[in-house]
């Protein structure tokens, strides 16, 4: 994969280029979670690991201790003595991953089974023993460098696809069924000298196959159809299953009236065909999901709630109103309350778009979805999970969604305007060769049921869907999940583009700033202090340290800072230091008379915001910057990235109202936004998109989903986006053409299943290799 | 043309016993993990406790 990986690959004991557990550039062990987790693979003897992995280099390293989830609450009893857990394992990326996983919790004495999957990132094992032995297997994993969670509800729906499995089943009953009666089919157009009883059986064994063929495999078909009609639409299904219906039924007529020519053929060679192209687009769109239901399963965990006994860890769900839990630092608080005593700091980016933390003090309500930043403190829940203002949100949205969902896609438009046509070509030919010509009827029927299978070729069906899945796999190796069928129309008709600035445009979280007068050493001394800390501003120092390893016996003073020794790290008062109490400031101490160094900290631009914004612009798209920050702040983002246009202050409503207004004025919004508070405007506009990191609830609400860092990913999708779209226009033009010659055929009688054949093949063929074109990278 | 009695119902029979085959093979769930499948083929030493999901 990549060079790193290949030089650890290469000489894994010896390296010191890169770190020997993850991969990360730096010291022989990047951190001292690496090191441990090194010791343990290297104690189990599974040193092979590390050449045959192709993780990327990084991404193996173990994260702080979470918040400790119960996972024994997960734990099902399988027979008397055992239990089993499914989990989650979001690192799970390559066959060596899966090896280790099996291997290591093979080597458990307890453990009676583990199966992990790669393609669904689920993880199952069996154990004999009490279900609380799952918190410390599930330890295990996480000490490798395994982000686990229990196997969600959300995972399993991405996972198991019954859908998917039932159009599976219908392609391969319909490919069998084809390549049969295609056998039978061939023995009659070479067969030139079978006499007439022969040609009678093939036909009659043809029947035989394709009835119950075109019975069973055309379902998936039918539905989508009557689903439509139900509906008052016209789609593509409807044209598509009538005229495999018509065909196999003149068909049967023809081989009971002992015809020349059967149809079976093309009956079942459209319907595999068909039934291909939407096999793949699952295919292409499943995985995206499952992407996203994953970022999903590693937000949503529980809370720690205050008994009688003390603190006990449960889910979200089961939370009452009236409820005391325990917020620590750094979490995200997940339903509405008041703060009951003292005071907290609270980073509400993702509710209301505001950089800096702000002060709550006791009683005063605290908004779901904000960060504590500050010491742990006690909540006072004041509605319940599906009561509270994410629920209400959520269910905005939903409603959202419908609206959009009634979007009709290029391929429904070109069919509901193309069907009718090719009826009336159809019922003008029957009607033309029986009463203008005079020949019995049902002889008329055969020329214009060939009309009717001519004119709905694959090539006009997949036209648009082979152009989309090879548009969603190019853009989900490039880390954009798609998560809507119509989404890549939408976004490449979109030529304005509105964007949120926290966390979309910046990283969303504090970055340290550069400081020349800070002496070099300070920042290695005061990051080994703050690796033991989970304090967002000590992770952020952390990160700018680079890999460090932790001091030992670090002292954290809960709210105040960290020691170690005579050393401080941490607020100003705390290190004695006479300043007025900022936000994103830490300070740091070596020793009571040394001086105090200060660490100041901001949420900076994302690396490539500008190029970017610039590559939007060369696209033809507007820009315009809506945040609920400061105005200094906004005009700082809008002018470094070249944003013309920018409010500041503007309320979650106020991002709708502007999303309406702009629809209204006929423009055609792209929203890109990742806060609870752009979720409204992110359902409403044209298309959406959120950024890697973003809460849950715009991710649900968005079209796309950038999973890399990167903003480089939007202008690129939106590229590829037209290319699709001007690619599938293309295919609808070019399966129209042959129409106008196929057609006149079918009209006029000459068209014979072998031409019928030819064009279905023929057309198909040119539509894929067109479609393929639409995933090549191009610079936007 | 008697020699069809014979062959007819043998391709069709080979056939069916295929996708009946393909039919078992989705219900067993082998096509649940292929990424998986791929890679797992390379593994020279299975893990002792394996089993079945």
């Amino acid at each position: 994969m990549t060079a790193i990986t290949a030089i650890t690959a290469a000489a894994p004991a010896l390296s010191t280029a890169a770190c020997a557990h993850c991969g990360a550039p730096g010291a022989r062990f990047c951190c001292a979670g690496c090191e441990a987790a090194h010791d343990l693979i290297a104690g189990l003897g599974l040193e092979a690991f590390y050449r045959r992995r192709e993780t990327a280099a990084g991404e193996l390293r173990p994260a702080e201790p979470a918040p400790g989830t119960n996972f024994a609450r997960h734990a099902v009893i399988e027979s008397e003595d055992a239990h089993g857990i499914d989990l989650l394992v979001a690192g799970l990326t390559c066959g060596a991953c899966v090896w280790l996983l099996e291997q290591a919790l093979a080597a458990e004495p307890d453990v009676l089974r583990a199966r992990a999957n790669l393609q669904t990132r689920r993880l199952s094992f069996a154990w004999r023993g009490p279900a609380e032995r799952a918190d410390q297997l599930a330890a295990l994993i996480a000490r490798l460098g395994f982000h686990v969670a229990p196997w969600s509800p959300a995972c399993l729906r991405a996972a198991e696809d019954a859908e998917g499995k039932a159009l599976l089943r219908a392609f391969g009953i319909a490919a069998f069924g084809a390549m049969n009666v295609m056998m039978l089919s061939i023995a009659v157009w070479v067969g030139s000298d079978m006499g007439e009883g022969t040609r009678a059986l093939m036909h009659w064994l043809a029947a035989l196959i394709a009835l119950p063929v075109v019975l069973l495999a055309g379902m998936p078909l039918y539905r989508s159809a009557i689903a439509a009609l139900r509906a008052g639409r016209i789609n593509m299904d409807c044209a598509v299953s009538l005229g495999v219906l018509a065909t196999t039924a003149m068909s049967l007529s023809e081989t009971l009236r002992n015809g020349p020519f059967t149809w079976f053929d093309g009956a079942t060679a459209l319907l595999a065909l068909l039934l291909a192209g939407r096999v793949l687009d699952r295919a292409a769109r499943r995985r995206a999901t499952q992407v996203c239901a994953e970022l999903l399963a590693l937000q949503t965990g529980e809370v720690a709630r205050h008994n009688s006994a003390g603190i006990e860890r449960v889910a979200v769900e089961s939370i009452r109103p009236g409820d005391r839990l325990l917020i620590a630092a750094g979490e995200r608080l997940r339903l509405d309350g008041v703060l009951e005593a003292g005071e907290a700091l609270l980073d509400t980016a993702a509710s209301t778009g505001e950089t800096l933390p702000r002060r709550f003090a006791a009683g005063e309500a605290l908004p779901a979805g904000a960060v504590n930043m500050g010491a742990a403190f006690t909540e006072r829940v004041t509605a319940a999970a599906k009561d509270g203002s994410l629920a209400l949100m959520a269910r905005l949205l939903e409603r959202a969604g419908q609206a959009r969902g009634r979007y009709v896609s290029i391929a429904d438009r070109a069919a509901s305007f193309y069907v009718p046509v090719a009826h009336a070509v159809a019922l003008a030919t029957f009607l033309g060769w029986w009463l203008g010509i005079g020949v019995a009827w049902q002889e008329a029927l055969v020329p214009a049921v060939a009309a009717l299978i001519i004119t709905c070729p694959c090539g006009l069906a997949i036209a648009v869907p082979a152009v989309q899945v090879v548009a969603v796999g190019a853009l989900f190796r490039r880390g954009v999940m798609v998560m809507s069928p119509t989404a890549l129309e939408r976004l490449a008709a979109c030529d304005h583009v509105v964007l949120d600035k926290t966390g979309t445009l910046t990283e969303g979280r504090p970055v340290l700033l550069p400081d020349a007068a800070r002496p070099a050493s300070a920042l290695a001394e005061a990051a080994s202090l703050a690796a033991a800390s989970r304090h967002p501003l000590a992770r952020a120092l952390l990160r700018a340290a680079g890999p460090i390893a932790a001091a030992p016996d670090v002292a954290e003073i809960p709210g105040q800072g960290l020691r170690r020794g005579a050393a401080r790290l941490g607020s100003a008062a705390f290190c004695g230091v006479e300043a007025p109490e900022e936000g994103l400031t830490l300070f740091y101490r070596a020793a009571p008379e040394a001086p105090a160094i200060a660490f100041r900290f901001a949420d900076a631009l994302r690396p490539d915001a500008a190029p970017a914004i610039a590559a939007l612009h060369r696209l033809g798209l507007t820009t315009e910057l809506l945040s609920g920050d400061a105005a200094p702040a906004v005009l700082e983002a809008a002018a470094a990235t070249g944003i013309p246009a920018w409010r500041a202050r503007v309320t979650p409503a106020d991002k709708a109202a502007h999303i309406e207004a702009l629809r209204s004025a006929g423009c055609r919004p792209l929203m890109l936004g990742d806060g609870i508070n752009d979720a409204g405007a992110l359902a409403l506009a044209h298309a959406s998109a959120s950024p890697a990191g973003a809460t849950d609830l715009a991710q649900s609400a968005a079209d796309l989903v950038l999973q890399s860092e990167h903003l480089m990913a939007l202008p690129a999708a939106i590229a590829t986006a037209r290319r699709a779209q001007a690619a599938a226009r293309q295919n609808i033009a070019a399966s129209l053409a042959y129409n106008a010659i196929a057609v006149p055929c079918a009209v006029l009688g000459l068209a014979t299943p072998l031409i019928a054949a030819l064009v279905m093949a023929s057309s198909s063929l040119i539509v894929i290799l067109n479609a393929l074109r639409a995933g090549r990278e191009v610079a936007p | 043309m008697t020699i069809l009695t014979l062959l007819v119902p043998l391709a069709l029979g080979l056939g069916l016993i295929a996708v009946l085959f393909f039919l078992w093979s989705i219900r067993s769930g082998q096509y649940e993990d292929l990424d998986g499948a791929a890679s797992r083929i390379l593994f020279d030493d299975q893990p002792s406790k394996e089993s079945r999901p």
